[in-house]
């Protein structure tokens, strides 16, 4: 088999669309780990901002409220609420009451896989798609052989993901803000001594994550499949997670983590389709192999925010 | 949907502890699926199936009651034990066919209640289990037959589940009925290991269309992603199990349905004549356990309609064997 | 929304706890019920039969009783394992895959030492040759799951590769190689080319565990049920790991590195060795659920293309259940048997009230934040009494002292 057959331009476009709703979240799990809280419950908050993303989107197109691209919008805005409600109440648990982060997090987790489906069953019933934003098309720029159809014929939240990197960077490296996350993650005293409120920045970050896990749910159920269905995250929220420690809390290597276990996955489907014969679970294991090995092979620079699931509590 | 559920067993307390035969006709049904009851796909078909039934009997002769998504498997035993120790319900059944060995201990420990369990052709050698399974591989090739006349790129992609059972059966269905037509035309195959994975199918069905598909098929409840991609890229769907109909929009073309109230219907007669079992059953197109769906959207041309009619009447007849070798390990299950 | 605020509260809340002397454990499993009788009577359904209900579900009956110890088995398995990898520093999130690693091998044991024929001379040591059966199985388990995990202790000690990470991708990787095992040299002969689920074959009566019933009444108790030997073992090895964790060196040497890597390196402890020990025990109890479940319960393995439905996210509930009991491996006990109850006595409510799992998983989570999130008021209350259990120092509040690593949180100490 020729190689160019498996390594196409379309096999790179699958990629960047894999890659997206893993970017979102983990980098949202990146603000919140930075400051030391670790959110396990990443999976549940997608589920739930995938779906009351959907709901927002099926409920204002179904009685065209909303025209097509502000019902979207509403949308996103809702599943970023709803995200943000749940990072809220996840910051209320790890924070103010001080609860064991691992086993909360597993607790959001339950009650968002839980409830996004009793909802669903409930309001909405059997699968129903929408019309989900839009593959944009650039003038000129889609045309070019091979970069176009890699780079310019996504939907919009894709860009709005890949724009989050280095927005993401700068915040964390480069704003007082960033200073703050990181300072309340490695050295809760000082930055106390120092007049941060540790519990204000932790609040904030945790509710980031959230608003990004909701719209990492999104982008799943209006953008990228435009429908909703029972666990429709499949666990993409532990993997997020797992993609954190792998890009070591550096928003650019996240997503390069990101990015590498969705080309494995894109590359091993692309392998299938043009029917090489190589037994289907070694393909569908190779993403999660390949991460690890990756790993262990990279040179590992990792800044552990030496606080991470240490609940802080002032001089006592 | 809150009605359906309550429908369903907000009867059970009332009756809790006392033999029902004795007290009065009507015949109670538990079934247990391993998805949930709206996955337009495998378990919703038995759901759609015992909803018939009762619309058949009348709910005063007929009640059943569910549990759904219950893909851990013992989950399952307790389940199945609970309602064949609790005497209310004349049949059991459990729709997966990894229940069966849990049907199988099950079954000789309560002779008086009637288990069916499916899709497998196996009764255990027990009297008072019945099986069921579903000739997938008839629909499976009707569709490629079609999805054969249909393509205009020559490619077609199918998206399964785990590379077994009726998702396998369909497969292999579906490539011979493409090949009767044309062995030119590619279909690829991807089994993306898991039933439930959604995101993953969809992009399964995404690189598909990019290898030039411009048909797609699939089963399991992980479709509703290929579904929706296929609506996306505007290429024809094929689907198996349930209705997709609601679903797939003006892309959809001819869907496999299980009709389960067929057999159910006749397991029920059966057993109140006090036959408990022993006995398996196929769904088939011939006996009108599956029955092939155009889609309502679907505007189907003469010659086609007439490859159709002619591909069902074939598969009837048994003029065509959608998978022959299937065909020989049923006859040589049948003799033990 | 601070410290303040919260202070505020606990305060309120332990001089109520004074009053009615209710542990807040209790208050919020009471707030947890509360939230899902509003779910329930928004559904329709009436809470009080439905509560009814899952407590005839969970321990109503024998039968149902059997079932909720039958459930938590596997969990405290587990639970134990995670406890060991919890107080040695490590989070271990790969219970699924090690639980699906250790049935794997165990269950290839089984059967090939099941098909060994007792020489007729020996006829009447059957019985003791059944036994090697079993835990030749149970070793073999036991080392594969410990294998597979200890795989994780490895790349963390030598790779610096996250736990968390691997364990996560482990899971993954474990079951898909169960799928392709069982589709191919572990199928079940008679099922060749039947194109069935994924299946072994039965094992022999000689290779099962015993099913448990206890001397009482006539019929013994449980004598009817599915319980089996394994809630026995694993309740006998959560003793054993309670003594080796407290009483011997090796366990201390365990916690040491959990508490303070530095001071464990001065100390002269092969960190790495230890941070590699840990794991490899709790992949190994890990492994001892998976395969006891074979074992004991299922008499095969059987996959459906997902780790959950072997497993029944014992994997999961595992981590959850070691918590709640403290990281204490007695404590793990009731906190299974807790577990093993709900996740039960919930299904019954499905079937008896049509209530949908979904809502039972939902309220499931919310038990788990509000008795998790409950714990500071305990904490509070006993904060100048000697803590039960002996908390890891920096597993504490503090996280002044820097420490190379993640370590497992314990709320306020």
């Amino acid at each position: 088999m020729e190689l160019d057959a498996i390594f196409t331009a379309s096999v790179f476009a699958s990629a960047i669309r894999l890659a997206t709703p893993y970017i979102f979240a983990a980098l949202g799990e990146t603000f919140a780990q930075r400051s030391g809280v670790l959110n396990l419950g990443v999976d549940g908050m997608m589920l739930m901002g995938a779906f009351t993303g959907f709901y927002a989107v099926f409920i204002t197109q179904q009685e065209g409220t909303l025209s097509e691209p502000l019902s979207l919008l509403f949308g996103v805005l809702i599943a970023l609420i709803v995200g943000g409600l749940m990072g809220l109440a996840m910051a209320f648990v790890s924070v103010t009451l001080q609860a064991k982060q691992g086993i909360s997090g597993i607790g959001v987790y339950l009650f968002g896989l839980g409830l996004s489906e009793l909802l669903f069953q409930q309001w909405v019933g059997t699968p129903k798609s929408v019309s989900g934003f839009p593959r944009i098309t650039f003038p000129i720029l889609s045309d070019i052989p091979v970069l176009g159809e890699i780079f310019f014929h996504h939907n919009l939240l894709v860009y709005v993901a890949f724009a989050l990197v280095p927005i993401s960077a700068f915040v964390l490296n480069r704003t007082t803000f960033g200073l703050m996350i990181r300072a309340v993650g490695q050295n809760p005293e000082a930055a106390d001594a120092m007049g941060v409120s540790v519990a204000r920045v932790r609040y904030a970050t945790t509710t980031i994550g959230g608003m990004l896990a909701g719209l990492a749910g999104a982008s799943l159920s209006i953008a990228l499949i435009n429908l909703f269905q029972q666990n429709l995250t499949a666990g993409q929220g532990f993997i997020a997670v797992a993609l954190v420690y792998f890009g070591g809390w550096r928003p650019w290597a996240v997503a390069a983590g990101a990015m590498l276990f969705s080309f494995v996955n894109a590359l091993q489907l692309q392998i299938k389709v043009i029917g090489l014969d190589i037994p289907s679970e070694f393909a569908v294991m190779a993403p999660y192999v390949i991460t690890i090995i990756a790993l262990v092979f990279a040179s590992k620079r990792q800044e552990q925010p030496t606080a991470l699931t240490k609940p802080y509590e002032r001089g006592e | 949907m809150k009605k359906r559920y309550l429908i369903i067993l907000v009867f059970l307390l009332a009756w809790a502890g006392m033999p029902s035969l004795a007290e009065d006709d009507v015949f109670r049904v538990a079934a247990l699926m391993p998805s949930a009851i709206n996955d337009l796909a495998f378990s919703q078909s038995m759901y759609d199936g015992l909803t018939a039934v009762q619309n058949a009997l009348g709910e005063e002769a007929f009640q059943f009651a569910v549990q759904d998504s219950t893909y851990i498997v013992d989950d399952a035993a307790v389940a199945l034990r609970d309602w064949a120790a609790s005497g209310d319900y004349q049949l059991v059944i459990a729709h997966g066919s990894q229940y069966g060995p849990i049907v199988e201990e099950l079954a000789s420990e309560f002779p008086d209640v009637s288990f069916a369990w499916g899709t497998r052709q196996d009764t255990f050698g027990l009297d008072n289990v019945y099986s069921y399974a579903a000739a997938s591989d008839e629909g499976g090739y009707f569709n490629g037959v079609l999805a054969a006349h249909l393509t205009e790129s020559r490619v077609i992609g199918l998206v399964g589940p785990i590379e077994v059972g009726d998702g396998k059966l369909y497969a292999d269905g579906f490539a011979n009925g493409v090949a009767s037509v044309d062995p030119d035309i590619d279909v690829n195959i991807v089994f993306i290991g898991s039933f439930s994975d959604v995101p993953l199918a969809t992009e399964a069905a995404e690189t598909h269309i990019a290898n030039g598909a411009d048909i797609l098929t699939g089963t399991a409840q992980m479709v509703v992603g290929p579904i929706a991609a296929a609506l996306e890229n505007d290429v024809r769907w094929f689907g198996s199990d349930s209705s997709q109909d609601e679903l797939s929009g003006d892309i959809g073309v001819a869907f496999q349905i299980y009709k389960w109230d067929v057999l159910l219907l006749d397991m029920i007669s059966k057993i109140g004549e006090g036959n408990l079992g022993g006995e398996y059953y196929v769904l088939t197109l011939a006996n009108e356990g599956l029955v092939m769906e155009f889609d309502q959207d679907f505007e189907i041309s003469d010659e086609l309609m007439a490859v159709a009619e002619a591909t069902i009447a074939g598969i009837v007849s048994g003029d065509i064997a959608p998978i022959p070798a299937v065909e020989e390990d049923m006859a040589e299950e049948s003799e033990d | 929304m601070n410290q303040t605020s919260g202070f505020a509260r606990s305060v309120w809340f332990s001089r109520l706890n004074r009053l009615v002397d209710f542990s807040p454990v209790i208050v919020a499993l009471v707030l947890a019920l509360v939230v899902a009788s509003v779910l329930l009577l928004a559904l329709n359904a009436n809470p009080l039969e439905a509560y009814a209900a899952m407590w005839e579900g969970a321990a109503g009956k024998e039968n149902a009783a059997a079932e909720t110890l039958v459930k938590a088995t596997p969990i405290l398995f587990v639970g134990i394992g995670i406890t060991i990898a919890f107080r040695g520093g490590m989070i271990n999130i790969g219970g699924e895959g090690q639980m699906i690693a250790g049935a794997l091998a165990g269950v290839t044991v089984a059967l090939i030492l099941g098909e060994m024929r007792v020489p007729p001379e020996l006829a009447k040591e059957k019985g003791a040759f059944d036994l090697i059966i079993v835990t030749c199985s149970l070793i073999g388990g036991f080392l594969a799951g410990a294998l597979y995990g200890g795989l994780a202790g490895f790349l963390k000690a030598y790779f610096d590769v996250n736990e968390i990470l691997s364990t996560i991708m482990l899971n993954q990787i474990a079951v898909q190689m169960m799928n392709f095992l069982l589709n191919g040299i572990l199928l079940d002969p008679a099922e060749a080319g039947i194109n069935n689920i994924p299946k072994t074959a039965r094992l022999v009566t000689a290779a099962q565990l015993p099913r448990l019933s206890l001397p009482i009444g006539d019929p013994y108790l449980f004598a009817r049920t599915r319980l089996h030997w394994g809630l026995i073992i694993a309740i006998v090895m959560a003793v054993i790991i309670y003594i080796f964790l407290w009483r011997t060196s090796l366990g201390y040497r365990i916690r040491a590195v959990g508490e303070n890597q530095r001071a464990s390196s001065y100390a002269g402890i092969n960190v790495k060795r230890q941070m590699m020990f840990s794991m490899f025990l709790a992949g190994g109890f890990a492994g001892l659920a998976g395969v006891v479940q074979v074992l004991g319960l299922q008499y095969r393995l059987q996959t459906d293309g997902s780790p959950a439905g072997f497993t029944g996210a014992a994997g999961f509930n595992g981590i959850v259940a070691a918590l709640f009991g403290g990281l204490n491996p007695i404590g793990a006990i009731p906190a299974s048997a807790f577990f093993g109850g709900l996740l039960v006595g919930a299904q019954k409510m499905q079937r008896d009230l049509g209530v949908p799992a979904s809502l039972i998983t939902a309220v499931n989570g919310l038990i788990v934040v509000f008795v998790v999130s409950s714990e500071i008021f305990i904490l509070q209350r006993s904060k100048r009494r000697v803590s039960l259990q002996e908390t890891p120092d920096n597993l504490g509040s503090g996280g002044g002292k820097p420490a190379d690593r993640a370590s497992p949180d314990e709320g306020s100490g």
